[in-house]
C-alpha cells in the first residue's frame, strides 16, 4: 500500500481476519450503522471524484462553460508537452536529491543516536522540524536563504564567500528546495532508521566485538545489512512522498526560476487553478496516479524481496 | 582482545556531530523568533546578532490585528488587514473537528471491517485499500468542483467535508489494530449477553485508547499542516486557516522587500501548537514514529 511519510504503520495482525465462529449470525444492521458515515464519506469524496476526474481527463473544460468531450486528446497532448516532460525531469531530480540527503543524513544520525544515547528529549528535538507546517518551513527558509539579508548568506559573506541567490538561481533553486524539505524530514527518517537499528540483537554486536571488529566496520558489515527491510521501507515511502512535493515549492519558488522547480504536482495545480484547464490537469493527475501505481508495485516486490535475515 | 587502548577521539566527535544535528534542527526556529521580535524598520541593519538590538512585540501585535493600520505600516507592514487570532481560531476549529469526528467514525468503520460479518465486506474493504494508493491531487480537483457546486466555498462545511467522515488510511489503521486485539474479552461480554454494538462502546473503545490517540495525533498534525485544500476552498477572511493565511500574507507582501518580521511573527504563531504537542505528547509521537520503523 501507499504510505505517505508520517503515517504510522498499521499494527501487526495477530490472527486471520476470517475466523468467524460457526453459527455466528450476520451483523448486517449493526454493520450498516457503523459503516454508514464512512461509506458516505468514501462515496462522496473518494469514489465520486475519482470517476469525475477520469471523465474530466477526457474533456476540454475551463470551469465556467460546459465540459466538452475530446476523447484522448489531453493524453495525446501530454505526450508532446515539453513542460510535462520537464516537470517529470525536475521531479525526478528532486526525488534523487531529497532521498540522497535524507537517507544519508538520517542514517548517520540514527547510528549516532544508537551508539550514544537513549535520550527521549534528544529524539523529540530532532523530530520538531518535521512537525512544523510545510508553509512555515517554506517561509522560514525563504528568509534564511534571502539573497540580501538571509542568515545563510551572512555566514557565507562572513567566511569571505560570495552571497548566493539560493532560490532565484536556476542552478541552485532545486537543490535548495531539497535542502529545505530535508531539514524538515531528516529527523523523522532518522527515527525510523533508529527503530530499525534497535531490532538488531545485542549478541550480534557482542560477537562482532569479540572478533575485533571496529565501530565503523561493524556498522557497514553488520548493522547495515541487517537493516535491509527498514531501509527498503523508508526508501519507498520517501520516494512516493517526494513525488508529491508541493507546499515548499508553492511558497518559496512558485515553480521558478524558469521552471527549474516546476515539479509535477505544481504543474498540475497551475494548469488547474491558474490556467483553468481542468481537463488537461485531470489527465496529468491521472498519469501521476499511473506512475505512482507502478512505483507502488515495484515497492511491494522490493519489500517482499527484502525479508530480514533476522527472521 | 588486549588491543592497546587508543586515545578515544571517536566518542567526543560523535557527540559533536549529534549536537550539531540538533542545532541545525532548532537554530532556524530560533531565528524565526529572533526575526519576529526585531523592529521591521531596523531589520536591514540588524540581521546578524543573536539578539536584536531593540526587541519588540510590535510584530506580533500587528499580525494579531491589535494595532491600527497606520501603526502597522509604520512598523514595516503592507497595511493589509491581518487577524491571526481569527486564523488561529479557524485552524483550531478545523483541526479539532476533523480529528475528533474522523477518529471516532473511522473507529466504528474499522471495527465493522474487523469484527462484524456482512455481505460485501471484503469487496468494500478492498476498495478502501485501493483508495490508499491514489495520490490526493487526483481527487482534490473534482472535490474542489463539488464543493464549489454545493456553494460551500468559504464555509466550514466545505473546509472540513473531505476529511470529516473518513480517510481510507484511518479505517485501514484501526481495522488492523482491532484484528490484533484478542477476542477473549469480547467473547466473555458476548456470553454475558451484551450486543456487539454495546461491546464496541463499553469494551473495545476504552481498550483502544493508545492506538486511537496515536491516530488522532497523526491526523491532527496533518490537518494543522494542510495547505492546498484550505487555500483553494476557504481563502476568505472568515474561514481562512493559519497555513493559508501565511501563504496569502506572503502574496500581499511586496516581492522586492517582503515583510519578514511580520511573516516570522505569523510563523511563530503557527508552530506554538506544534511545540505544545512535543511537550505533552513527545514520548507518544516518538514511539509512534519508531513503531512504523519497527514494522517496516
Amino acid at each position: 500500500m501507499l504510505l505517505r511519510q508520517g503515517e504510522p504503520a498499521a499494527p501487526p495482525v495477530a490472527g486471520p481476519a476470517h475466523r468467524l465462529k460457526a453459527g455466528t449470525r450476520g451483523d448486517g444492521r449493526l454493520a450498516a450503522a457503523f459503516l454508514a458515515p464512512a461509506l458516505i464519506g468514501f462515496g462522496l469524496f473518494y469514489l465520486y471524484p475519482a470517476l469525475r476526474g477520469a471523465w474530466y481527463s477526457m474533456t476540454d473544460w475551463n470551469l465556467l462553460s460546459r465540459p466538452r468531450f475530446v476523447g484522448l486528446d489531453n493524453y495525446a497532448r501530454l505526450l508532446h508537452d515539453p513542460l510535462f516532460w520537464n516537470a517529470l525531469k525536475v521531479t525526478a531530480g528532486y526525488v534523487v536529491l531529497n532521498l540522497g540527503i535524507q537517507l544519508l543524513a538520517g542514517l548517520g544520525l540514527a547510528a549516532l543516536l544508537h551508539r550514544l544515547t537513549r535520550s527521549l528529549v534528544l529524539r523529540s528535538l530532532l523530530v520538531v522540524p518535521w512537525l512544523v507546517p510545510n508553509v512555515t518551513t517554506g517561509l522560514l527558509w525563504m528568509w534564511l536563504l534571502d539573497a540580501d539579508l538571509g542568515f545563510v548568506n551572512h555566514l557565507l559573506t562572513g567566511a569571505g564567500l560570495p552571497a548566493q541567490g539560493f532560490l532565484t538561481s536556476p542552478d541552485l533553486a532545486l537543490p535548495s528546495v531539497a535542502v529545505i524539505t530535508s531539514w524538515s524530514g531528516t529527523g523523522y527518517t532518522a527515527l525510523l532508521l533508529y527503530a530499525g537499528m534497535l531490532l538488531v540483537p545485542r549478541h550480534v554486536y557482542e560477537a562482532a566485538a569479540l572478533d575485533g571488529s571496529g565501530e565503523i566496520r561493524t556498522f557497514f558489515r553488520v548493522t547495515l545489512p541487517l537493516m535491509r527491510p527498514i531501509l527498503a521501507f523508508v526508501l519507498v515511502v520517501s520516494l512516493i512522498d517526494s513525488f508529491q512535493l508541493f507546499d515548499a515549492v508553492a511558497v518559496t519558488t512558485k515553480g521558478g526560476p524558469v521552471n527549474a522547480t516546476r515539479v509535477i504536482y505544481h504543474y498540475i495545480y497551475e494548469q488547474a487553478f491558474t490556467h483553468f484547464k481542468m481537463g488537461y490537469a485531470s489527465a496529468l493527475a491521472l498519469s501521476l496516479v499511473l506512475v505512482l501505481g507502478v512505483l507502488t508495485f515495484v515497492q511491494m516486490r522490493l519489500l517482499r524481496a527484502s525479508t530480514s535475515d533476522l527472521a | 582482545m588486549n588491543r592497546p587502548s587508543r586515545i578515544r577521539i571517536g566518542r567526543p566527535l560523535a557527540w559533536a556531530c549529534l549536537i550539531l544535528a540538533v542545532l541545525i534542527s532548532l537554530f532556524p526556529l530560533y531565528w524565526m523568533l529572533r526575526t519576529a521580535i526585531t523592529p521591521g524598520r531596523e531589520l536591514a541593519g540588524d540581521n546578524a546578532g543573536l539578539l536584536p538590538r531593540h526587541p519588540t512585540l510590535l510584530n506580533f501585535e500587528r499580525v494579531l490585528g491589535l494595532t491600527t493600520r497606520e501603526e502597522a505600516r509604520a512598523a514595516g507592514g503592507s497595511g493589509a488587514d491581518l487577524d491571526f487570532f481569527r486564523y488561529l481560531r479557524n485552524s483550531i476549529l478545523y483541526t479539532g473537528l476533523v480529528t475528533a469526528v474522523q477518529t471516532l467514525l473511522c473507529a466504528m468503520a474499522g471495527y465493522a471491517f474487523a469484527r462484524l460479518r456482512f455481505p460485501g465486506r471484503d469487496l468494500l474493504f478492498g476498495m478502501f485499500v485501493a483508495a490508499l494508493m491514489v495520490p490526493p491531487i487526483f481527487t482534490l480537483l473534482p472535490n474542489f468542483v463539488l464543493v464549489k457546486e454545493l456553494g460551500w466555498l468559504d464555509t466550514v462545511p466545505g473546509l472540513v467535508a473531505p476529511g470529516l467522515l473518513m480517510t481510507p488510511f484511518a479505517v485501514f489503521f484501526l481495522r488492523q489494530f482491532f484484528l490484533g486485539v484478542p477476542r477473549d474479552v469480547e467473547q466473555a461480554a458476548l456470553i454475558d449477553g451484551a450486543g456487539k454494538g454495546l461491546i464496541f462502546w463499553r469494551v473495545v473503545l476504552p481498550m483502544s485508547r493508545g492506538p486511537l490517540l496515536t491516530l488522532a495525533l497523526t491526523t491532527a498534525v496533518w490537518t494543522w499542516n494542510d495547505y492546498l485544500w484550505p487555500l483553494l476552498v476557504a481563502p476568505g477572511e472568515e474561514t481562512r486557516v493559519l497555513t493559508a493565511a501565511l501563504g496569502i500574507f506572503l502574496k500581499q507582501s511586496p516581492n522586492t522587500a517582503p515583510d519578514w518580521t511580520g511573516l516570522m511573527a505569523g510563523s511563530v504563531l503557527s508552530i506554538i501548537p506544534v511545540l505544545l504537542l512535543v511537550v505533552f505528547f513527545g514520548r507518544r509521537l516518538v514511539d509512534s514514529i519508531q513503531f512504523s520503523g519497527m514494522k517496516g
